[in-house]
């Protein structure tokens, strides 16, 4: 499904297939795809495709940075273009221009917070922060006296303890001690921890829809080449049947992320609706990428599990994705509290209001 | 790459919220009335000649169809919100919801000018029931397996044979039907059958109950002895009835009625649990509410297809494939989520009947209008895999 319908992903698109093909980097054991992919990709302004131009990006809208998100699960690029973008974004919330280099947003949990300390220093501790130990700076979303302020600060300022997702790209926990601000702005009305959860959690569902695209890509693909008990594999109903199962959770996850994606594009506050949107797109996205992705090995058999196969860049990171930004158990109990808070006759309306 | 399965993001316009409104209000004094409990799906009488004369009457029948046959030219997404609020609210739509969503339609593209110009408008005003008669008792996924005959005679054919499961036979007034008209051929086991418009109530149909285990009679075996059918009453082509049958499919396998069945455990468990639910109960609400939604955007996204005038069979299939799946598990895990609610929550009670009915009702609801199975091939072969 790579056909594209604007500039950006196309753009886009040209690059990964260069540069992010994922057969050529699972064979490349020292990591030196990354250098030249991360270049491209700066050089093309994508990274800062929600920083307007007098902030330093691209000034791409909401949606085509969306759909890149979308075609960057479909290729597994690990490099921190999608935190990258979040933290341009978050900055730009606060008018805060964006410097060039990788970026990541802290805190990526809805459960960790950052303080403002009376000295006008960050403190607070941050799991689970994706790319932590590759960025250069930090976007910050921090609590203080005054309410909720958004900073940015030289990376080598935190104390980072290194850790791997499953999907085997950096999930570090990062540290700040009365850590100085380069710039720290007040976080305008209605940008909360909460937006920036949902804004992150949106990213990976797109992500995680495009890596189950190419995951039923791949696995019918292969279907129609392995031949097993003298016939093809995709001769066999059970196999069909597999196959047709993980078509249907690719279209859903496709169809929630992309979704929620359109209604944030199209929104003037984050209300019920937009956390009704975002919510479930996490949670249905998650559940696909485990539902699909189990479907996807099983059809590979073996050959998928093998580190050589690309199978598992595509179902390790779509696995890795549900933690970021909160899990889909975190949102599921969130969007329940919300259901229940609002009472039952509201929730028709809610599921019905777009 | 895999053929494309996109769901594009529609926004429903803004007439459909108006149109909303008014189907909203429209059922509050219906219930106000009394004509019918939206607490209560499993009542008795669920055909109400009188609700359905009232819904024609408000022009949300055949809104898609041409004004010259009583329609309303208004879009598949008018329809899809009148349709999606009537199914909520548990309306008695017995009457109505085959004729207004799948006959209509294939009268409109296969029957003579002046049988539309008879039907359509009836239909329109809520006054026929149609029911479609395509099961035989060898005959059920395997519909090209059907034998009931349509035998060539002066002016019309004879029909012999035996349908069954029929839904609302027994107060009909048509059918759309196939029956075999020729042999299959060597090359093409599906050659042979023929689609046609059956009057009811006629000398030569006879219509005996079956038992459900909800408890209900919605379907039927309806027999057919020496029954004259005329002429005109042939629906598209003699012997080609397998070419017509798939568009109709996107519209039958994709909208509201195929995630909405047992919707209404899922309110009773939102009041049960109350404004400030468990953990347990949050999350369980949580990813229902959230597994709904994205069913939903998919079967508004099919809708938008349909109105583009596109056939997307295999978007549909996935929608009922995944819907009917999920409105099946929905009452089993409701119960789950219902074992701690308190003893003194108001709607105790009206919960257990719901939740009684729908786990009876669960089975049907990955069977009728086409099995998972089939639906699946039917995705299979869309994924190039047949």
């Amino acid at each position: 499904m790579a056909e594209s319908d604007n500039i950006v992903v196309e753009t886009a698109e040209k690059i990964f297939a260069d540069l992010a093909d994922p057969q050529t980097i699972n064979n490349d054991k020292k990591g030196a795809w990354q250098a030249p992919l991360w270049q491209a990709l700066s050089e093309a302004g994508l990274p800062l495709s929600w920083v307007p131009d007098d902030l330093g990006g691209s000034g791409a809208s909401l949606a085509d940075g969306f759909a890149l998100l979308n075609a960057a699960g479909r290729f597994a690029v690990a490099v921190p273009l999608a935190e990258t973008m979040l933290a341009g974004w978050l900055l730009a919330q606060a008018r805060i221009p964006s410097p060039q280099g990788e970026m990541t947003v802290v805190p990526s949990s809805p459960k960790d917070r950052i303080t403002i300390d009376a000295d006008g220093t960050l403190s607070g501790r941050a799991r689970g922060v994706p790319f932590a130990k590759t960025a250069k700076q930090f976007a910050v979303l921090a609590h203080g006296k005054e309410g909720i302020s958004i900073a940015l600060i030289d990376a080598s300022k935190g104390r980072i303890e290194s850790g791997l997702n499953v999907g085997y790209d950096h999930s570090d926990i990062v540290t700040l001690d009365k850590v100085q601000p380069v710039t720290i702005k007040p976080a305008p009305d209605g940008v909360t921890q909460t937006t920036l959860m949902l804004m992150g959690g949106v990213a990976r569902s797109l992500q995680i829809a495009g890596a189950l695209e190419s995951m039923l890509d791949i696995s019918v693909r292969y279907s129609n080449e392995r031949v097993a008990f003298e016939k093809k594999i995709s001769k066999f109903q059970a196999v069909q049947h597999n196959l047709a199962r993980l078509a249907g959770e690719s279209a859903a996850a496709l169809a929630a992320a992309t979704s929620a994606a359109d209604a944030i594009a199209n929104a003037t506050s984050f209300n019920d609706e937009i956390y009704l949107e975002a919510a479930s797109a996490k949670i249905r996205c998650a559940e696909a990428a485990e539902k699909g992705g189990g479907i996807a090995h099983q059809v590979h058999g073996a050959i998928g599990f093998t580190i050589e196969h690309i199978l598992h860049r595509y179902s390790l990171r779509a696995l890795a994705w549900r933690d970021d930004f909160g899990s889909e158990s975190y949102w599921a109990v969130e969007l329940g509290k919300l259901v229940a808070s609002r009472g039952a006759d509201e929730l028709w309306p809610l599921v019905a209001s777009r | 790459m895999t053929a494309a399965l996109r769901f594009d993001p529609i926004r429903l316009p803004e007439k459909c919220e108006q149109l909303r409104k008014e189907v909203r209000a429209f059922l509050a004094e219906e219930i106000a009335a009394g004509t019918f409990d939206p607490h209560k799906p499993n009542r008795e009488d669920t055909d109400v000649p009188e609700f359905s004369r009232k819904v024609g009457a408000r022009g949300w029948l055949g809104m898609t169809w041409p004004k010259k046959y009583g329609g309303q030219e208004r879009s598949f997404l008018e329809r899809y919100v009148v349709t999606e609020e009537m199914r909520v609210a548990n309306a008695p739509t017995r009457r109505f919801f085959v004729a207004d969503r799948q006959s209509g339609p294939v009268l409109l593209k296969y029957a003579p000018e002046h049988i539309k110009m008879e039907i359509l408008p009836r239909i329109c005003r809520g006054e026929i029931c149609f029911a479609i008669g395509m099961s035989e008792p060898n005959s059920g996924s395997d519909l090209f397996a059907a034998k009931t005959r349509a035998t060539k005679t002066d002016g019309g054919y004879l029909i012999n044979g035996t349908k069954i499961w029929t839904s609302s036979a027994h107060i009909a007034d048509y059918m759309i039907a196939i029956f075999r008209t020729s042999p299959p051929t060597k090359e093409n086991r599906r050659h042979g059958l023929t689609q046609f418009l059956v009057k009811m109530k006629q000398p030569g149909i006879k219509v005996n109950p079956i038992g459900q285990i909800t408890g209900q009679y919605e379907f039927n075996e309806v027999v057919f002895t020496d029954h004259f059918i005329p002429d005109d009453h042939v629906l598209g082509e003699v012997d080609g009835a397998w070419k017509q049958a798939t568009s109709e499919l996107a519209y039958e396998r994709s909208g509201p009625e195929r995630f909405l069945e047992t919707y209404y455990v899922l309110t009773e468990l939102v009041r049960a649990v109350g404004p400030n639910p468990d953990t347990r109960s949050a999350e369980g609400i949580g990813r229902l509410v959230a597994q709904l939604h994205t069913m939903r955007r998919m079967s508004v996204s099919v809708a938008g297809m349909l109105q583009a005038g596109k056939e997307p069979v295999v978007e549909a299939s996935i929608v009922k494939d995944i819907g009917t799946v999920w409105e099946q598990q929905l009452p089993h895990r409701v119960r789950d989520l219902a074992a701690f609610v308190e003893e003194t929550a108001t709607n105790r009670e009206t919960l257990e009947r719901q939740l009684d009915f729908a786990i009876k009702t669960a089975p049907k609801l990955t069977i009728q209008g086409g099995t998972t199975e089939v639906l699946r091939g039917i995705i299979a072969r869309g994924l190039g895999l047949r």
